[in-house]
């Protein structure tokens, strides 16, 4: 026996056939709604319109302040205790800062330190003894070079474009602590523990989330109330107590693209210094001393 | 065929074993999950149909635009305006206000395990109600 070429051709002529027939009857098997039902993703016609035309995106708040480089001038002979710890609690309260003992393990957005260590390398021998006992208010610098966005391999941490504050998206990040080796500043925690356990439950801002175990966090120069058109934290906090004692703002948060800002006229007038100029990652946080 | 009774028996064996999560709870689905919908607002961002299939789209994308761009007003295709927030528009008070009576209900009846609230604060819930729950 065996197949010979005629009876091969017949065979592979028909199975080639059922092959091409076999969608039309797969169609054929579900009735015209059904398969127009499984087209749209079981939206109606107008619905699945109505989705495929409206392209949903976002805009700025109409009430936000805007910038295109946001800046902080920190006046540090208008600081004292009072007003430093007024800052760190307003901060932390507000961004549900978990308060850690534990020096290895604390988190901070915001905090004070002495001359010395806030401008390492300008410790001159004969300085004014005032100013080392200055609290200096340390923060992120929001760099307009910021090394910590060069190394974050997910870019979880990153400059916005529009108004150059370097941001944390902790959606993103793993974790790495690149950046906070990176960063020259120690502006940096890495969330060791899950900071929920160290943030009363009534304490809690229940407007604004805590972050994760295993996540890295910062100042973000408060970016969620510059969206509602709010100065941030630290700067409202500060200038309410100078304003009831009478001194000139010690913090003072602006624009430093805009030449009439106050930021500008602040450094105009004062004579001021930013941490670690020679690593030029370019502060933005200013100290008039 | 050698042993031909022990294979047999041995396939039938594998085979009741293998299908045994298919005929073991065949027809005793537990119910489909009812959410508790809120009782002031009867609109949400998105159409009700729209929401129960994308609405995980629609937070990535609520993500996205306020972390990364800054854009943090969100306009639905109904031309009203939202603050593109979790914590403060999903689940506010005189909507989604009750995590364990709208969230938890699919998402435990599905086995999804979604991480939002490992940072986002779901609104507090009084314990009597919870309570209620357990019974």
């Amino acid at each position: 026996m065996g197949v010979n070429r005629r009876k091969f051709l017949k065979i592979a002529g028909v199975s080639a056939l059922g092959a091409a027939a076999s969608p039309a009857t797969e169609a054929l098997a579900i009735t015209p709604t059904e398969w127009l039902d499984k087209q749209l993703g079981g939206f109606s016609i107008p619905e699945f319109l109505l989705h495929f035309f409206h392209k949903p995106a976002g805009s700025q708040p109409a009430e936000a302040l805007t910038a295109t480089r946001w800046a902080m001038a920190v006046n540090v002979r208008m600081l004292d205790e009072e007003i430093v710890e007024a800052c760190m609690e307003a901060c932390h309260k507000i961004h549900n800062v978990p308060h850690i003992e534990n020096p290895k393990r604390e988190i901070k957005w915001i905090w004070h330190d002495e001359y010395e260590h806030v401008f390492p390398g300008q410790e001159n021998e004969y300085i004014d003894e005032n100013l080392q006992k200055l609290p200096f208010l340390v923060l992120c610098n929001h760099c307009f070079n910021p090394p910590c966005c060069r190394v974050c391999p997910t870019k979880a941490t990153f400059k916005r474009k529009s108004d150059g504050v370097v941001m944390m998206d902790m959606h993103r990040c793993i974790g790495c602590r690149f950046c906070m080796a990176a960063c020259p500043f120690g502006a940096r925690s890495f969330n060791w523990v899950d900071p929920r356990k160290f943030i009363k439950e009534e304490e809690q801002n229940p407007e604004y989330p805590t972050r994760a175990k295993g996540v890295v966090e910062k100042c973000q120069f408060c970016a969620e109330r510059l969206a509602k058109g709010q100065m941030p934290a630290c700067v409202e906090a500060a200038q309410e107590i100078c304003k009831k004692k009478g001194r000139e703002p010690a913090l003072v948060f602006g624009d430093l693209d805009d030449p009439n800002s106050e930021v500008r006229q602040v450094l105009r007038s004062h004579y001021s210094i930013r941490r670690k100029p020679e690593l030029g990652t370019q502060p933005n946080v200013y100290y008039i001393v | 065929m050698y042993d031909g009774g022990k294979i047999l028996a041995g396939v039938i064996l594998g085979l009741i074993l293998l299908t045994f999560p298919i005929w073991w709870t065949h027809g005793s689905a537990p119910p489909r999950p009812e959410v508790k919908l809120p009782e002031k607002e009867k609109k949400c961002v998105e159409e009700g149909a729209y929401m129960k299939r994308k609405h995980m789209q629609l937070l990535d994308l609520w993500r996205d635009s306020v972390v990364r761009v800054g854009d943090r007003s969100y306009v639905s295709f109904n031309g009203k305006r939202y603050d593109m927030s979790l914590q403060n528009t999903c689940m506010s008070t005189n909507c989604h206000a009750k995590k364990t009576e709208f969230c938890d209900r699919c998402h435990n009846y599905t086995g999804v395990v979604p991480y939002c609230w490992d940072c986002h604060i779901p609104p507090k819930e009084e314990p009597q109600e919870k309570a209620e729950e357990m019974h």
